[in-house]
């Protein structure tokens, strides 16, 4: 009874990804194959004939490739500092790092438009300060701005997979070697790079994926220059409505991304190699006034670069326009004129996106608990196969999804349900992976012994597992909570123009001419943000040090 | 050989680790440092080896001091409690770093590498992975590791902490003939006393970022600087002491009165104890010499560990919880006694030391 009880919970995660991942995926297959024969082929053909798609694959990979190498660059200084010293605030700024995390693609890039943009914060600034007639930053709609915000957007990723490899790295493995009389040049090449090469080459590898999927940060700032394979699938399917070419590059960038997702996978294997990590750690107190000032500046550069965008975005959306402080664009959220686009008052966003993100909660945070049980069992041959698949969906585009939904779904795709599904099922991995090494960290014994104390399976369950998984419970769900709320690519297919959701009207109402439409995306902007703060808070209040796996 | 002159490190705020640290290890010696966790002991090390700097105070080697002079540059040798073995090298090329580092030509140092690991009795292990090896391999890897370079002195933070009893007491005896054979001056941090009897040749025992005595271990072992080094030692006889009026050579202890050969100071003994070793002493039936005295006691409690019992007795005149623990060889005789007996014992007054409080 137990096992049928158990085998029909683990189903259901299953059940999940077949018909909301794998039957999507599979309609875009037949999207691509449909027609006669000779005539899929004949568009195939005519497409990889194109120079136009190898000029989108070229570009998509290489500024993928670039950003990443420049994340990787700009995070192991970092990476190092955090793992080298110990001071007091580390666990804020800490904290600071998540805000990549989970912060909407569309506000970061607003953001930093805010920020750096033609009439941006600093822009405005150095005007004034030097009475210049022109702005002297122009990188709007240059490759500089969006490998800018693809570093801040994944930067974080390097430190934190770097830097907690880092830390836990025996600080005597290197003293060993400089005994040995390595210098400390040569420490670095022969014990510490090789160590954290695994760790570099996977956290690489994910940046690398986010990358070569951008699409909010592509769509916004890079205007009509500038398109990834992600950006041109959206636009094939939704502008020029030529299914079969985007299904086309749908799969392609598929087999793409998939066979990043194993290297990663197998890097991710080698990063938990228990040898080299012992206790004791490697962080202390800075020394000396030099690693003080060292310390200081870092963490200045790391503040500024992760909250001046973020201020920016702020204070511009009080500011925009000549007449000072001014709540213009607030107020303006609340109407709705005539000949608007909007089908109501964009303000009403803010409800659609609670709910949407509510409802993601409810369901990805169950179906990710049970899938971490069963990933969780030991010896158990459902764990080999659904690890990988777990986590497939972290691989798969969200617009790709999107579409995959468009194709699919039939008369459902009009369904409201659609939107959390689609944020449950890109949040999925997320939640497996925060809660899986919470579970995986529960000393089995302490069932075993709870159950020689008289519980029964449920009474244990009950007793030992919730209160103790309760924290990592609550990291998953504010993590679902946020990146339902900052959803873009998969929502812009998926939502009804009815019922659109913040980053929608974000977008909508960036794509118009104007200082009123402007300064609404600002605001919209902000409220966002100041809603994704919430829920950034509540993961880092219940954050437990070091429990990370990505 | 090596000399370290008047140490002292403090770690922020206000932990001061070193208080004054002297000592100096000769040529061909072992020195072992022996003290409870967090005395220093391990900070004095991290100092010599250059990896830490010190607040106060110089290392001298050959005359000259190396304050300055950064870990690599050394060329000694520091083993460490959890081996750091490299995990990403096999066991031929973590034994080989060293002397790649010094810039040894490969064919030599295969040879090289070779020869240390038949010297640590691993013969053949060259290919095998880290992962792969117990806790007593490992620990001879990094031994071979440590001294392949042929440092010109060897430190060995803890290195047996982490293997169990058996194979401690095994390694213990061999970490010190190699190092003999190979005639290498050595530091040897342990807390444990057993381990620093085996190994040293002299015995410096640290507390709280002092040095409490030098000595050789016999010497340490029947003349313990004060209660700290003789408790630290495991001595756990160390009863209160006054003088016996009129008496020069005598003293009263709640145990009974005894006569002591080197004398006794003059003035007040209160910040005095009197040690009597747990194997000073005879059982009735032993028949002891003119030197022995004789003292009647309540057993307490029996403890049979083997090839020798405990007991715990407490003097006839004395409070029940002042008890002094004694062994005796087992020849069947515990067997004979029981709790809440009364028994003579007989005490060999020449073992018996006064030793101050501190």
């Amino acid at each position: 009874m137990r096992r049928v009880l158990t085998a029909a919970l683990f189903a259901l995660p299953i059940l999940f990804l077949a018909i909301f991942y794998a039957w999507p995926l599979l309609a875009i297959l037949r999207v691509s194959f449909a027609g006669a024969p000779g005539e899929a082929i004949g568009q195939v053909g005519a497409a990889v004939g194109s120079p136009a798609f190898w000029q989108l694959l070229w570009f998509t990979t290489w500024q993928a490739l670039v950003s990443t190498l420049l994340t990787i660059a700009a995070g192991l200084p970092l990476a190092y500092i955090f793992a080298r010293y110990d001071f007091r605030g580390k666990s804020l700024v800490h904290a600071l790092l998540t805000i990549p995390f989970v912060m909407p693609t569309v506000v970061v890039a607003t953001a930093f438009m805010a920020l750096i943009g033609r009439t941006g914060l600093l822009n405005t600034w150095l005007q004034d300060a030097f009475g210049l007639a022109a702005p002297p930053i122009r990188l709007e709609q240059t490759i500089w701005l969006i490998l800018i915000v693809h570093v801040f957007y994944n930067v974080a990723v390097i430190i934190r997979t770097v830097g907690g490899f880092w830390t836990n790295l025996s600080p005597h493995l290197g003293a060993s070697a400089a005994v040995l009389g390595a210098s400390p040049w040569r420490v670095l090449r022969t014990i510490t790079l090789p160590l954290l090469l695994p760790s570099i080459l996977a956290a690489g590898l994910l940046v690398f994926l986010f990358c070569f999927t951008s699409f909010g940060v592509i769509l916004i700032l890079g205007g009509a220059r500038f398109a990834t394979i992600e950006v041109e699938i959206y636009r094939q399917a939704v502008s020029y409505f030529n299914l079969p070419l985007a299904a086309f590059l749908c799969l392609v960038q598929l087999a793409i991304t998939f066979s990043v997702m194993v290297a990663y996978t197998r890097m991710q294997a080698r990063v938990s190699r228990p040898l080299a990590q012992r206790g004791g750690g490697l962080a202390r107190r800075p020394a000396n006034r030099r690693e003080w000032a060292v310390l200081a500046i870092a963490l200045a550069v790391t503040a500024a670069g992760l909250l001046a965008p973020l201020g920016a975005l702020a204070v511009r959306s009080f500011t925009l326009g000549d007449q000072g402080p001014t709540l213009l664009y607030y107020q303006a959220l609340t109407t709705n004129p005539r000949q608007s686009a909007f089908f109501a008052p964009p303000v009403t966003a803010i409800a659609n996106s609670l709910l949407y993100a509510t409802a993601t909660l409810l369901i990805s945070l169950p179906l990710g608990i049970i899938g971490a049980y069963m990933l969780a069992q030991e010896r158990s041959r459902w764990a080999a196969v659904f690890d990988p698949l777990l986590l497939l969906p972290l691989g798969t585009s969200a617009v790709t999804l999107g579409f995959g939904y468009i194709v699919a779904m039939g008369p459902l795709r009009t369904s409201l349900w659609l939107v959390p599904i689609a944020h449950s099922l890109i949040a999925l991995p997320f939640v497996v992976r925060t809660f899986l090494p919470a579970l995986r960290a529960l000393d089995r014994r302490l069932r075993e012994a709870s159950a020689t104390l008289g519980a029964g399976p449920l009474r244990s369950w009950w007793t030992i597992d919730v209160p103790l998984l309760l924290r990592a419970a609550l990291i998953s769900a504010a993590f679902a909570f946020a990146i339902s709320l900052g959803e873009f690519g998969a929502t812009l297919l998926v939502a009804r123009p009815d019922r659109p959701t913040m980053p929608m009207v974000i977008y909508q109402a960036l794509g118009r001419p104007g200082l009123i439409n402007y300064g609404q995306a600002l605001a919209m902007s902000t409220i966002l943000m100041a809603v994704t703060a919430v829920a950034l808070i509540a993961i880092e209040r219940f954050r437990v040090p070091g429990s990370e796996e990505f | 050989m090596l000399e370290v002159r008047d140490l002292y490190k403090r770690y922020p705020p206000d932990k001061e680790v070193l208080r004054g640290v002297s000592l100096s290890v000769e040529r061909d010696e072992i020195l072992c440092l022996l003290g409870p966790s967090g005395c220093g002991k391990s900070t004095l090390l991290r100092i010599v080896a250059g990896l830490e700097h010190a607040d106060g105070g110089t290392v001298l080697f050959d005359g000259a001091a190396i304050d300055d002079l950064p870990t690599w540059r050394r060329g000694f040798g520091l083993m460490f409690q959890d081996y750091a073995l490299f995990p990403h090298m096999t066991v031929a090329e973590n034994v080989g770093y060293g002397l790649r580092m010094a810039g040894m030509p490969s064919a030599q140092r295969t040879a090289r590498v070779d020869a240390l690991l038949d010297l640590v009795n691993l013969h053949g292990y060259g290919d095998r992975t880290i992962d792969g090896l117990s806790g007593g391999e490992q620990q001879r890897v990094a031994l071979a590791r440590t001294l392949a370079p042929q440092p010109a002195l060897v430190m060995l933070d803890e290195p047996l902490a982490n293997l169990d009893r058996l194979l401690r007491e095994e390694l213990v005896q061999e970490v010190r003939a190699i190092l003999k054979h190979l005639r290498v001056p050595a530091i040897f941090v342990t807390h444990d006393q057993e381990e620093a009897f085996v190994l040293a040749d002299r015995i410096a025992v640290m507390r709280a970022g002092r040095i409490e005595q030098e000595d050789t271990p016999a010497r340490l072992y029947r003349r313990p600087a004060n209660t700290f080094v003789a408790g630290f030692l495991g001595f756990q006889n160390l009863v209160t002491v006054e003088h016996d009026a009129g008496r020069p050579h005598e003293v009263v202890t709640p145990a009974g009165s005894f006569t002591l050969h080197d004398g006794v100071p003059a003035g007040s003994l209160a910040e005095w104890r009197l040690l009597i070793p747990p194997d000073a002493v005879l059982l009735e039936e032993d028949r002891p010499g003119p030197e022995y005295a004789a003292v009647a006691v309540v057993v307490q409690s029996l403890t049979f560990r083997g090839s020798v019992f405990r007991i715990a007795v407490s003097s006839v005149n004395a409070p029940p919880d002042d008890t002094l623990i004694f062994e005796f060889r087992n020849r069947g005789r515990a067997t004979a006694m029981a709790p809440g007996q009364a028994i003579r014992l007989w005490v060999d007054q020449a073992h018996l030391v006064l030793v101050p409080k501190g």
